[in-house]
């Protein structure tokens, strides 16, 4: 699948059924937004060229020369399976983090699991974050590693991450597997078209003035 | 029949119906926006053609980019500037009220809506920060949102969530002396973890959270985020209220403060609600708590040695060896001792008029350290000028702090309040993430404002209630 960008007009809610690609092992617990997009990087009012500063403090020293880091990696080039360990996207709720490895060309993410803020943000870029136990995720970057070149495949409908002979009993969060496989997880969208309901609402609530409301129709 | 947790009966008032994904569609009471992850989200509303759905639900502030130093326009910054600028044009394109510098209303964005009564019991409250959480406090249900989210809210006014577990953390009993409620919040992660909290919302109760002001309820509440939950409250209470009557919002109206508190109490938790699950903490046990690592949930007391990563369960270890090997400290020591060369009291952690008085009552006749850059970052324009009004500011002075103006500051390093190099800081923010404030070898040491009032001064981590004790003599 291609990656969808947000750049021109109606954003697509395409289906994301599936994923396939070479993988990209990052390794450790607990990775933070902030290591994967520093805070200075964000100071741009779009997400153009964030892909770029990807992992950039792992990636470079103070003279911006490469250190080890598998986004530096040539045989890594052109993965799009991002292969991680547990608890990643901790911290800040910055969108600019799932953005930015989505424009380094990742487009799915798999990993034992995900703080909740950035799990959501990839969903709103179409981005699956499959999860497996600990002794699967291993395995499987212990064989990227081994194989960088080797396909990966990542079925969202049947949860289900395939590669050499192995098959591993994933998981895609319920939501999130019906919005990727069913296409409507441009939430913007979906609930654009309950405007009605969603003024009934507001009207209901007893701290909300009804000059706040917008008229019906308007 | 109990009508559940406060989160069930807030999430109920505000359910507009149930989306094909399975997630509800929540009405959002109140959107705070600030300028580093609301522009792309404006631009993707300009690219579809569509307006602000409810602009007088939504409050916009600057704080993450803005100076605390020199204020000119244009920003000596210039991607600051631009930020800035695209921030203005949206929210006065879009009928979108902006407590901007020259406002005087100008703050962190968690500190700004409490002062000014936007955040109350009852309501939904997003932004594009994980700390809204911060206004859980006051009874609200409140999470941070990614940029695309604040896109759905400012076109619909709606959120898409999932309905989460509820965890009531119970802290018992009475603090000792010198222990905050930060101290409370760095154990709870330290004991639950990072990730302990991923799935649920956190409900804080007991009689050592009911014993706090709205400040330390909001310090804690807003780093719940860090122990994984993206929500944590309080349920509204007199203390709740006491604040409330103050503010912008019903000070001047006390038939609307009247007219709305049956809202509030009924959505207070009903007293036979179950719980997904309950934690107990003696509170009266805990100490003045620090961390020790580069994770807000690598915490100990004071008193405490630092943990041995081999003693730490197998999915920690390897987290614990990189931190301390970034933070230079040896299992088995105590932070207790450990070199300071920067104190940052600031954040929406720790930034309201209550955490500087007493860090200036600790600071006052006393001097900073020689080798400590110590700075006041106030959390808003109005803390500043309350702060000032009491002498405060002068007190800090004195001692050798910088007295800035508001903003995020050295809690992020968005700005010019960075570390330098390797320098490490007592700092009253939220997290210590390796590089989180602005240099990736400097060392963030969390702890509460009175302990990083007693390291500006001793320029190393103390124990407050030892420095409480000489002082006494």
């Amino acid at each position: 699948m291609s990656s969808p960008e947000f750049s021109a007009g109606e954003a697509p809610a395409e289906k994301v059924t599936e994923v396939s690609g070479t993988g990209i092992p990052v390794r450790g617990n607990d990775i933070d937004t902030d290591q994967v997009i520093p805070a200075r990087f964000m100071k741009v009012v779009t997400f153009d060229g964030l892909g770029q500063f990807a992992f950039f403090d792992q990636r470079f020293d103070d003279e911006d020369n490469e250190k080890d880091h598998p986004f530096n990696e040539e045989r890594y080039q052109g993965a799009n399976v991002l292969v991680v360990n547990a608890n990643f996207g901790c911290g800040s709720s910055r969108e600019h983090a799932p953005q930015a490895l989505m424009r380094w060309g990742i487009d799915a993410v798999v990993g034992e699991s995900f703080a909740e803020i950035f799990a959501g943000n990839c969903l709103a870029l179409g981005v699956p974050t499959v999860t497996a136990d600990q002794e699967s995720i291993e395995a499987l970057q212990d064989y990227v590693e081994a194989h960088p070149d080797a396909e990966i495949d990542i079925d969202v409908a049947a949860e289900t991450i395939t590669y050499d002979d192995t098959v591993i009993d994933a998981t895609v969060h319920d939501a999130q597997r019906k919005a990727l496989v069913e296409g409507v997880w441009d939430t913007t969208a979906l609930m654009g078209a309950n405007a009605g309901a969603v003024r009934e609402t507001a009207r209901s609530l007893p701290y909300i003035p009804d000059a706040h409301v917008p008229e019906d129709g308007a | 029949m109990s009508d559940g947790t406060l989160y069930d009966k807030v999430w109920d008032r505000h359910k507009v119906t149930r989306l094909p994904t399975g997630q509800d569609q929540l009405f959002v009471g109140l959107h705070l926006v600030h300028e580093v992850t609301s522009p792309q989200a404006f631009g993707m509303l300009r690219e579809r053609e569509q307006g602000v759905a409810f602009p007088k639900r939504t409050h916009a502030t600057v704080d993450h980019i803005v100076p605390t130093g020199n204020r000119d326009r244009p920003y000596r910054d210039e991607a600051a500037e631009n930020m800035m600028a695209e921030l203005e044009e949206n929210v006065r394109g879009s009928g979108i009220d902006f407590s901007d510098p020259d406002s005087g209303d100008q703050g962190i964005v968690h500190v700004i809506g409490p002062e000014q009564g936007l955040t109350q019991p009852g309501m939904t409250i997003v932004c594009g920060d994980s700390h809204t959480s911060t206004h859980g406090a006051f009874g609200a249900l409140a999470f941070g949102i990614g940029t695309s989210q604040i896109r759905d809210v400012l076109a619909t006014g709606c959120v898409a969530m999932e309905k989460q577990k509820v965890r009531k953390i119970e802290v018992t009993g009475e603090l000792g002396e010198g222990v905050t409620a930060k101290d409370i919040i760095l154990t709870i992660i330290g004991k639950l973890g990072t990730d302990g909290g991923v799935g649920y919302v956190y409900e804080y109760a007991g009689e050592a959270i009911e014993d706090l002001g709205m400040e330390g309820r909001m310090s804690i509440c807003n780093m719940s985020i860090e122990g994984g939950a993206r929500a944590g409250y309080v349920n509204p209470d007199e203390t709740t209220y006491e604040w409330l009557r103050e503010t912008d919002a019903f000070n001047d109206d006390p038939e609307e403060f009247e007219r709305l508190k049956p809202y509030w109490e009924s959505v207070r938790t009903d007293d036979d609600a179950e719980y997904d699950d309950v934690v107990t903490i003696d509170g009266s046990a805990i100490e003045p708590t620090v961390t020790w690592g580069t994770t807000p949930g690598q915490t100990a007391g004071i008193t405490e040695p630092i943990p041995d990563p081999d003693d730490l369960p197998a999915e920690d270890r390897d987290t614990a060896r990189r931190a301390q090997k970034h933070m230079r400290v040896e299992p088995g020591d105590t932070m207790e001792g450990y070199d300071v060369d920067v104190a940052f009291l600031g954040s929406c952690t720790n930034a309201r008029l209550k955490d500087l008085r007493e860090a200036a009552a600790f600071v006052e006749g006393r001097e900073v350290d020689d080798d400590v850059r110590a700075m006041v970052v106030p959390g808003s324009q109005r803390v500043r000028d309350a702060a000032e009004a009491e002498g405060l500011d002068e007190v800090f002075v004195d001692a050798g702090f910088d007295w800035r103006e508001p903003g995020c500051s050295m809690c992020l390093g968005m700005n010019d309040d960075q570390l330098e190099g390797d320098e490490a800081s007592a700092s009253s923010s939220n997290r210590n993430f390796v590089g989180r404030q602005g240099s990736k070898d400097g060392r963030t040491v969390l702890m509460s404002p009175i302990m990083v009032a007693a390291a500006a001064v001793t320029g190393e981590v103390t124990d407050v209630r030892e420095m409480e004790e000489v002082a006494t003599v």
